[in-house]
């Protein structure tokens, strides 16, 4: 044989894990690899918000006047609490993981709704916010009004804002969709120690737009308080 | 991913830390550190993220892959900025090169 | 012995019938055909775009389209072959296909994300479709802004959509062949045991899902721009163009990785069967790669070399640029040496090797005058350009793509195809190839710009002479897919291995079995051992 294969006794059809998929040969596997998988995937996201971050970051260099100004605009207070409550969803969430961890089904289906709970109350402040800025014309393009100096280049940091906190809240609208699968799989009894890695895997992508958010809310909101 | 459960405690004392970090934020915000603010701003905020990685998401007990996939993410995210500000950075700097004759 | 060879009973091709069991398999050889006749189709239609193009250019006056049509049809072309050929084909076909046997596994670590990123690549074509059907678009399949976020009036938001969805497809698949890759080894099966096919498949990986999700941001940042109104890259509101192009190359530039590494996979498993050698300098063959997908990040911006960017930046990616060339450099003195004294055939999937080797060397080494500054000056937006990068991507990564589905054809169909009509094929394309690109070195260098319907008198003939390669071309194309069909019925059955080549996914029958292996492979020897017992095996002696 060219690369001297040998072929091992075959792998017997003996009793296995109900979850264990037929292509992989332990569950121990198969969770490292969707684990593996979930991080890549992070660090596509990583990668994808990075674009903006990238001309967020330019565009503050060079019109960091239009920028703060269009910043003060931003309520402090509704920016604040929603990463409040972002944070302490993540606290939810990574004590729901554990409560799967360790087998406690209730308690793993109480994290996770409080978890959607806290995700709701967030898109619900950012609702606020952005009805706000519609009325007040802040929304760029053919409708944008204001009476800054600085207006046309405000118009850059106004179109950077809806597109970073949208994409932002459409990965919150699919984590709160996502955790309401993994909730309602939880309360039929579906993960236990042996198996829980759909919990932890969507747990990974809630921290994950949480870790965004950490970043979008001083770069956003807090660009120049001090005058 | 490892099968390390962190105690509860861990979590709430990280929870913690990142709700006083946010207050010292947004409290720095409204100080006037001419042009640290930005870099004190990011700053608190990579050490926020930190937390969340290295604990809500258990990369402190993951294993070794995983931490090579999150420090490629961060490597090649810094390649993109950094290259990029190069070239605005350097606009102009005529004086680095003879002249055009 | 050999006229006694039967096709297996049971094989993935036939387990299971009927629609139902092709779109909604898990079989990772099936997605491999279903990609493989997806691609086909976007290849015949970028090439009729390219026909358009070529017919309009045989002649100095812009006679055959308007200006703005003609934009579409260049445009088009670029679009389709990019998005919808190049970036999957060697990945999506015989990645898919090959990636397991090769190591031993029984299919990709998540078998419904590899059919999801089929019906991701249909629903991309789809609107690719819908664009083209509702007038086509203009821009240039670089988009560049503002003309793609403000000016145009063609479908720029359905074709950029269509190119943004099919991306997801390509970070799917790259995702699921590195998890595949790092976690579905066989026992026995350590890094530097696997064939260099799946260490090119590893760094093309990394490199999809590194950079596609940056192309993505790019493209809905132009959609937003144009749907709301959005002044991300508007100059009167103080937005900058030349940032798209930064954020546009930042992947663009290693997409063209994307597309050369799997078919520098091909080379390495084709040369060293068909020089019945083992490839000389595996190690520094497998960190080339790795290289090649690493130093392609940090290079993008010699594609704004004329944009505006600072001198010294300029300057700092012209260097780089250079530097780049090494890795894949190495490659090639590599495989010089292992066709060095090796015993070397001529079967078609070894002529397109050769192909590749002198193919490639004129686009690599052409890519040099590229990025060295002062010259790209002068041939920036030139034909020089044009034809650099069809060398590379036609004449590199499309020669191997078909040198590895001539190669694998086999295993995949358990069918042999005429030797005879499939070696004119390859002189063809090779011919054609050059007659249809040379030229336009020529051309670029005298000074006839890029994406022009129209040019001055004088560069006619040479004009003429492209055209005239690019029929021969297509016609070298359109053979494979006649004699491929007929080998379907009519081809000798060919059997585990034909080629006496070394590899695991020549242990299965051809065509295999669903499940790849009924046995768990155990690997204890090297890659490429090609000893007189394994040639007198495959009745090569």
């Amino acid at each position: 044989m060219s690369n001297a294969v040998a072929h091992a006794d075959a792998h017997g059809h003996a009793v296995h894990h109900p979850k264990l998929q037929h292509h992989f040969d332990t569950m121990q596997q198969q969770k490292e690899a969707s684990t593996l998988g979930m991080w890549l995937f992070l660090l596509t996201e990583v990668l994808f918000f990075g674009g903006l971050f990238l001309a967020y970051m330019l565009y503050r260099m060079w019109y960091f006047d239009a920028f703060a100004e269009a910043s003060r605009d931003l309520d402090i207070q509704l920016g604040g609490f929603n990463t409040v409550v972002l944070i302490l969803s993540s606290l939810t969430m990574a004590l729901g993981v554990r409560a799967a961890q360790t087998n406690e089904r209730k308690n793993t289906v109480f994290w996770l709704i409080l978890t959607i709970f806290l995700g709701c109350v967030f898109l619900g402040v950012k609702y606020v916010e952005y009805s706000h800025k519609f009325e007040v014309g802040h929304v760029p393009g053919p409708n944008f009004h204001s009476d800054s100096v600085w207006a046309a280049q405000q118009q850059i940091f106004f179109s950077l804002y809806f597109t970073m906190t949208g994409l932002h809240a459409l990965h919150m609208i699919i984590g709160v969709v996502l955790m309401s699968v993994i909730t309602w799989m939880a309360y039929k009894g579906k993960f236990d120690s042996s198996y829980y890695t759909p919990v932890e895997m969507a747990g990974l992508y809630w921290h994950f737009v949480d870790l965004v958010w950490i970043y979008l809310f001083p770069l956003l909101y807090l660009v120049e308080r001090h005058n | 991913m490892s099968e390390h459960v962190s105690p509860k405690s861990v979590y709430y004392s990280i929870f913690g830390a990142l709700m006083v970090l946010t207050a010292i934020t947004v409290f720095a915000a409204y100080v006037n550190l001419g042009n640290f603010n930005a870099p004190v701003a990011i700053g608190i905020a990579t050490f926020k993220a930190t937390l969340v990685v290295l604990f809500f998401m258990h990369v402190k007990y993951s294993s070794r892959l995983t931490k090579l996939v999150v420090a490629t993410s961060l490597f090649f995210l810094f390649i993109l900025l950094a290259e990029t500000t190069m070239d605005y950075a350097t606009r102009g700097l005529q004086g680095m090169l003879p002249p055009l004759q | 012995m050999l006229d006694t060879l039967k096709l297996p009973e049971r094989h993935y091709l036939n387990n299971g019938h009927g629609f139902k069991s092709w779109l909604l398999t898990k079989d990772h050889k099936r997605i491999a055909i279903m990609y493989l006749i997806s691609i086909s189709v976007m290849f015949l239609l970028g090439g009729l775009f390219a026909a358009g193009v070529r017919v309009e250019l045989l002649t100095p006056q812009g006679d055959l389209f308007l200006a703005d049509t003609y934009n579409k049809f260049f445009t088009m072309h670029g679009v389709v072959m990019v998005f919808f050929f190049l970036i999957p084909s060697t990945p999506a076909v015989l990645g898919n296909f090959l990636i397991p046997p090769m190591i031993g596994a029984k299919d990709l670590a998540f078998p419904r994300i590899n059919l999801l990123s089929l019906y991701i690549f249909w629903l991309g074509a789809a609107f690719f479709f819908y664009a083209l059907f509702a007038g086509g678009v203009d821009t240039g399949w670089t988009f560049y802004t503002p003309f793609s976020s403000f000016s145009s009036n063609t479908n720029v938001i359905p074709t950029a959509l269509g190119a943004f969805i099919s991306g997801f497809s390509s970070i799917l698949t790259g995702l699921n062949f590195l998890v595949t890759i790092h976690r579905m080894r066989a026992p026995g099966l350590t890094w530097f045991r696997l064939p260099l096919f799946v260490w090119a498949h590893y760094a093309t990986s990394l490199i999809q899902v590194l950079g596609t999700p940056v192309v993505a941001i790019t493209i809905i940042m132009v959609a937003v721009e144009r749907m709301f109104g959005f002044g991300i890259f508007d100059p009167t509101r103080g937005g900058d163009p030349v940032l798209f192009q930064h954020l546009f190359w930042f992947y663009s530039h290693p997409a063209v990785y994307i597309m050369i590494l799997p078919a520098m996979g091909v080379i390495s498993e084709v040369i060293s069967t068909f020089s019945r050698k083992t490839i000389f300098g595996y190690s520094f063959v497998a960190f080339s790669s790795l290289a090649i997908a690493v130093f392609g990040f940090i290079v993008w911006a010699h594609h704004l070399f004329v944009a505006g960017i600072s001198t010294y930046s300029a300057m700092v990616f012209s260097f780089l640029s250079f530097s780049v060339a090494i890795p894949s450099a190495v490659k090639v003195f590599n495989w010089t040496a292992t066709l060095y004294k090796g015993a070397i055939s001529f079967e078609t999937p070894m002529l397109y090797v050769y192909g590749f080797f002198g193919l490639f060397l004129i686009g690599g080494l052409t890519g040099l005058f590229l990025a060295t500054l002062g010259v790209d000056i002068h041939v920036h937006d030139t034909y020089f350009v044009v034809a650099h990068f069809h060398y590379i991507m036609v004449g590199g990564a499309i020669m191997g793509y078909l040198g590895g589905l001539h190669f694998w054809w086999p295993k995949m169909t358990g069918r042999m195809y005429s030797e005879f009509l499939s070696r004119i094929s390859a002189i063809l394309v090779f011919v054609g190839f050059n007659l249809t690109f040379f030229p336009q070195f020529i051309l670029g260098y005298m000074g006839m710009p890029r994406r022009y319907h129209a040019y001055p008198d004088e560069f006619q003939v040479l004009n003429v002479m492209s055209s005239a390669g690019a029929g021969v071309l297509g016609i070298g194309y359109l053979l494979p897919v006649i004699y491929f069909l007929w080998s379907l019925k009519k081809g000798e059955v060919a059997g585990p291995n034909p080629w006496g080549a070394s590899g695991m996914e020549w242990q299965m029958p051809s065509p295999p079995p669903t499940e790849n292996f009924t046995e768990q492979p155990i690997v204890h020897g090297e890659p490429y051992e090609y000893t007189p017992h394994v040639a007198r095996e495959a009745n090569l002696v």
